[in-house]
């Protein structure tokens, strides 16, 4: 467990950041956090040249509403999610995934724009934006972008990010009035990835939903979207039919691969369940309850 | 090799330790229970009962333990291992020019270089052999292929990227039943060609069939015991420092045996003995995974040895896990037998253990199955018969026994299982089964009938508290309440006898080497004293036990004694730390040479008062005359005068040594009660009370004991629901990190709620049990037993452990259950 030889380099401002990605190309690495990359270094599966550490940027770190949207700062610790009064009160969706990602030692390190960046379909994150609906926004030689979610998970570890581009801030509209997220995790142990979880976002007008987003954790080599029990929920009303439904098409549209954590067969299960669950907190939240 | 290793004579073997490994020994008085910890010194003594806080825990949290890795040594060389990525495969060759020509590589060690010293193989200390470095193949993943020594640790790391391995793959036998067809032989270096490494048995079988042929009732099962690793905290290593000005040979080595080690190595390298020093220095956990010699640590000292400079060798976590030995891996099928009133009569079981490729476990020797015959439990039945095979597979060698005097878990998780199935079957709640089946108090000491003579005992007494400690009958209501409403809740007990201490020389040794173990105790002039011990902690706080047993003998505060363990050139020799053995052993040597030293103060105390010997008597601390306490020489007066103004004729000094051969083994026990509620859609198993309530015989120290206990329990909760190693069918190992072979934290951990029942040991010179390992065995199957309970009523009769979310999930799915 002993890393390959690299070069090391903290910039202190984004543009110096970007210079260097120019410079070095696909060998060089952004590191935040380290909690993903740093291990994959240390087993040799991930041999970067060179080294950009980003912690040393100033500015990177914040949670603040704006226009409509929450605004993310991709340097953003884990715990401070976890302890942000404004995403507790406003972002249940959100405030429930702090809370169950890895363990508190590794959320003091790992970083929100990390989770996301490093694509890993058994991060939290994904999902919980795809459910969200966010946006990322990029910033490379030519200036700033903004990646809707849907667009950002290209293949496994791999997102729609250009070499030279770093992801600077996530962006998640403000859920309007009747509005309710909830995220269900099952895992094996603390600090385990999922062995499957669900989120949801959706709307409320009465017992009928009007909207709904629901992105699945570990159940896919890319982390996807149930669109499936996405239209199983939108314009009916909350019966315990709906919810089945819904569950069942989570399950039906998952694609999870057997490991320690479960068979396929486990894993559509309790994707079934841990969706159906999700879709009833955030039903009950939405509901003012 | 011994003859158990031959599978041609198999069946005689039995008759040489059957029933031969306990002779009765002491007083057949009942020994009463009390619940009372027994204190008798003041606390500025700090003898025993005292809840002294550990006097290793300053330098610890203060992160000033001195562990192998942070001794660095001038000129200090660094030792990295190539690995087999293949669990069965002939090596065809192995390049090591492009590692060598890298600069800062000094050597690549190989199989071929070690054999031209004949060092190529190695003993296990179960008498079997094993590869250091292979020659012609590779018989397990992760093995290690070649070693690379360089200057710094990143070029010995770049540098094992470099050696070009050339294999051939073979099978590859990982099912230990596939292994008895003998279709693929993984040790063809043996002259039997066959897997089948060894044939045990033990019991009457005779009686046993007679008593299944008219039992009312029988209980059968199939259960693995799945293979587990003792995943210490600190992994191992070697500093290895060969002086070739003085020929000495200095071996710092996470080792819990550092002088067994010290005879092995110098009778496998030949180097003498008075030039060989193992040094232990503190070891972050042990756990019996510590006690085997693996190949990193001999190549390491052949380097050192080979090019005159330390070398230090430090295994990392996914090593430490995919090579070291593993420990349990034993399925066995059961049968428990009752009589028509519900009595437990007989007990028979078929073992299979699968052993990887070398019997490389660390069991007294006459054991091949270490005590798991102590399997007929806390029952008094009449006939019990086990029989037992082992194999080679390609896993690595093992298996040791991790926290646990030998395959006594796997014992206790059997008849523990099968007494609540039995329970269940019969439609009696499991406690009162327990209650009518448990040995008397007044039947000890308790011959068994596989041969062992329990010391004493009262497990009416433990259950009982247990019971009212955890609320017992309104837990079953609530559970009643519950099952109504569709919830499921769970109630599990285990009632287990452990067998620890090991053990009388006669019939106990690991290599030749008797099971003693030893104490020396000086006390110098100023009356403070150094006492060194043959054992080695890991983690036990002997710094602090020890102390207090000298303190309650001899009155010297605890804190005036400083207690040192794990160097082989100034500690006597003993057999070292594992299978709870340290306080039955050590311990009572601890307090034999206190004896030997407080008989000689007699005689000076006689001196000074100027009385006869036999007028004085002792009072905590001192040699007072009878009748007038006045006229008294406290043990710090009389050490002073050991030096300065001792009888003429008597040796000066104050100092005894003794060497301790237990006359039994002690039988803790215990019993555990667990709540869990099970989520019936997820699968998910939540322990939500855990009652434990253990008897270790007289406590030296509650808060160390309660440590101990809390420690164990975590590692029982372990195996129960989420630790075992896995291996795909090609033998790859699939938990190398602890992202998959999963650890259970605070998180996953109930709050231990303990409490004791006191039964002293007859035999021990202080009364005491060991109790280091009690809660590792004894938990498991309360939680084991707790699940199933949860889940009887819908048909469930048994799940293996560790009792993931997925096979509770399939056991409610197979029933029907779903959400
Ligand atoms: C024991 C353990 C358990 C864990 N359990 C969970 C879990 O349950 N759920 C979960 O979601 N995660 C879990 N993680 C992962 C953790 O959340 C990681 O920290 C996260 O995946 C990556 O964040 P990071 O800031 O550490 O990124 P790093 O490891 O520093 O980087 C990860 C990748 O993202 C790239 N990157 C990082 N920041 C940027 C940026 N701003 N712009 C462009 N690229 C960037 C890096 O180049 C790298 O490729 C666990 C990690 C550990 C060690």
């Amino acid at each position: 467990m002993i890393p390959g030889e690299f070069d090391y380099h903290s910039p202190r401002t984004l543009q110096e950041a970007v210079g260097l990605l120019q410079q070095h190309g696909d060998g060089a690495k952004i590191v935040a956090g380290g909690q993903s990359l740093i291990p994959a270094m240390r087993f040799r599966l991930a041999l970067p040249e060179v080294l950009i550490d980003i912690n040393t940027i100033d500015g990177l770190e914040y949670i603040r509403e704006d226009d409509g949207h929450l605004m993310i700062g991709a340097l953003t610790r884990e715990s401070d999610l976890e302890e942000s009064a404004l995403v507790q009160q406003k972002y249940h969706l959100l405030a429930d995934a702090a809370r169950v990602i890895a363990d508190p030692v590794v959320r003091n390190r790992a970083t929100v724009g990390g989770n996301l960046a490093h694509a890993d379909p058994a991060n939290d994150h994904p999902a919980v934006m795809l459910a969200y609906n966010a946006e990322l926004i990029a910033l490379g030689p030519h200036g700033t972008r903004a990646i809707p979610i849907d667009d950002f998970f290209v293949d496994l570890f791999e997102n729609a990010l250009a070499d030279n581009e770093i992801l600077t801030e996530i962006r998640i509209p403000t859920p309007g009035p009747g509005s309710g997220g909830a995220y269900y995790k099952v895992e094996r142990k603390v600090g385990d990835y999922a062995i499957s979880a669900t989120a949801v976002q959706l709307t409320m007008n009465g017992n009928t939903c009007t909207a709904a987003r629901i992105g699945l954790t570990n159940v896919s080599a890319v982390p996807m979207r149930a669109t499936g029990a996405e239209q199983a929920l939108i314009g009916k009303p909350i019966t315990n039919e709906v919810l089945e439904a819904a569950g069942q098409a989570a399950a039906t549209e998952c694609d999870p691969s057997p490991d320690l954590r479960g068979s396929v067969a486990y894993k559509r299960d309790l994707t079934r369940v841990v969706t159906k669950r999700a879709i009833r907190q955030a039903v009950e939240r939405a509901q003012g309850g | 090799m011994t003859t158990f290793h031959d599978p041609t004579k198999p069946k005689h073997v039995a008759d040489r330790f059957e029933n031969k490994h306990a002779a009765p020994v002491g007083s057949s008085a009942v020994v009463a229970t009390t619940e009372e910890v027994r204190v008798t010194t003041p606390p500025e003594i700090c003898g025993m009962g005292h809840r002294m806080k550990r006097k290793e825990d300053p330098r610890f949290i203060q992160g000033k333990g001195r562990y192998i890795d942070d001794i660095k040594l001038p000129g200090m060389l660094y030792m990295d291992i190539v690995r087999s990525p293949y669990a069965h495969a002939k090596i065809l060759n192995i390049d090591t020019s492009a590692a060598l020509a890298m600069p800062g590589v000094l050597a690549v060690i190989t199989g071929k270089d070690l054999a031209a010293h004949g060092l190529h193989w190695m003993p296990t200390l179960m008498s079997d052999t094993q590869m250091v470095l292979p020659t012609e193949k590779v018989v397990y993943y992760a093995q290690e292929v070649a070693c690379v020594i360089a200057t710094s640790r990143y070029i010995a790391a770049d540098a094992v990227e470099q050696v070009v391995v050339d294999y051939e793959p073979l099978d590859v036998v990982v099912d230990p039943y596939k292994a008895l067809d003998d279709e693929v032989i993984i040790r063809d270096d043996k002259e039997l060609k066959t897997n089948r490494i060894w044939h045990w048995e033990v019991g009457d079988q005779a009686a046993t069939d007679a008593v299944f042929a008219n039992a009312a009732h029988v209980v059968k099962q199939y259960m693995h015991i799945p293979r587990i690793h003792v995943a210490s905290i600190e992994t191992c290593g070697m500093v290895a420092n060969y002086n070739p000005a003085t020929g000495k040979m200095q071996l710092y080595m996470t080792t819990q045996a550092p002088h067994a080690i010290r005879t092995v190595f110098a009778l496998v390298s030949g180097l003498p003995e008075h030039k060989i020093q193992v040094i232990s220095p503190d070891i972050g956990g042990g756990f019996g995974g510590k006690v085997p010699v693996y190949p990193g640590y001999v190549v390491c000292a052949v380097a050192s040895l080979l090019i005159g400079k330390p070398v230090k060798w430090i295994e990392d976590r996914s090593e430490n896990l995919q090579a070291d030995s593993f420990a349990r891996d034993y399925h066995l099928e059961a049968e428990l037998a009752a009589d028509a009133d519900g009595k437990i009569v007989g007990l028979r079981v078929n073992g299979l253990a699968d052993h990887g490729c070398a019997d490389a476990a660390a069991n007294p020797s006459k054991f091949p199955a270490g005590l798991f015959s102590i399997c007929t439990g806390s029952y008094d039945l009449q006939a019990a018969h086990v029989n037992f095979d082992a194999v080679y597979t390609n896993k690595p060698p093992g298996g040791v026994a991790y926290r646990c005097s030998f395959r006594v878990t796997e014992a206790v998780q059997m008849i523990e299982r099968m007494a609540d199935m039995m329970a269940h079957d019969l439609n009696i709640d499991p406690a009162e089964f327990r209650m009518k089946n448990f040995i008397k108090q007044d039947a000890f000491p308790y011959k068994s009938p596989t041969g062992w003579e329990y010391d004493s005992g009262n497990y009416h007494a433990a259950l009982r508290k247990a019971m009212d400690m955890i609320g017992y009958e309104d837990l079953r209501r609530e559970q009643a309440e519950k099952r109504a409403r569709g919830e499921l809740m769970g109630i599990g007990i285990s009632s287990f006898t452990e067998v620890v201490g090991a053990g009388p020389s006669r019939d106990y040794d690991i290599l030749g080497i008797k099971m003693f173990d030893s104490a020396e105790i000086r006390i110098h002039p100023t009356g403070k004293a150094i006492a060194r011990f043959g054992t080695k902690s890991q983690g036990q706080g002997h710094e602090t036990t020890y102390a207090q047993i000298i303190a309650e003998e001899l009155g010297l505060p605890a804190n005036d004694i400083e207690v040192e363990e794990g160097d082989t050139d100034t500690a006597p020799y003993g057999l070292g730390t594992y299978a709870s053995r340290s306080t039955p052993t050590a311990g009572a040597a601890a307090a034999m040479a206190a004896r030997k030293i407080k008989a000689k103060a007699k005689k000076i105390a006689a001196h000074l008062l100027e009385v006869n010997e036999d007028d004085l008597e002792w009072d905590v601390n001192k040699w007072q005359v009878k009748g007038s306490p006045e006229q008294a020489k406290t043990i710090q007066e009389i050490a002073f005068a050991a030096y300065t103004n001792h009888p003429q004729g008597m040796e000066a000094g104050l100092e005894a040594t003794d060497y301790y051969d237990p006359p039994n083994l002690t039988f803790p026990f215990g019993s555990y009660i667990c709540v869990v509620d099970v989520d019936s859609g997820t699968g998910e198993v939540k322990v939500r009370r855990f009652v434990a309530v253990d008897d270790c015989g007289n406590i030296i120290n509650p808060l160390v004991v309660e440590g101990q206990i809390h420690g164990g329990l975590t590692m029982g909760l372990a195996p129960a629901l989420f630790e075992e190693i896995v291996y795909d069918e090609n033998g790859q190992c699939l938990t190398g990190t602890l992202a998959d072979y999963l650890l259970p934290t605070a998180v996953e951990s109930p709050k231990w709620e303990t409490g004791h029942t006191i039964t002293p040991s007859p035999h021990h010179p202080i009364g005491a049990k060991g109790v280091g390992e009690s809660p590792t065995v004894g938990a498991p199957p309360a939680i084991a037993n707790a699940v199933v309970d949860a889940l009887w009523h819908l048909g469930v009769r048994h799940i293996d452990i560790p009792i993931t979310p997925e096979k509770v999930w399939q056991a409610l799915r197979d029933a029907g259950v779903t959400e």
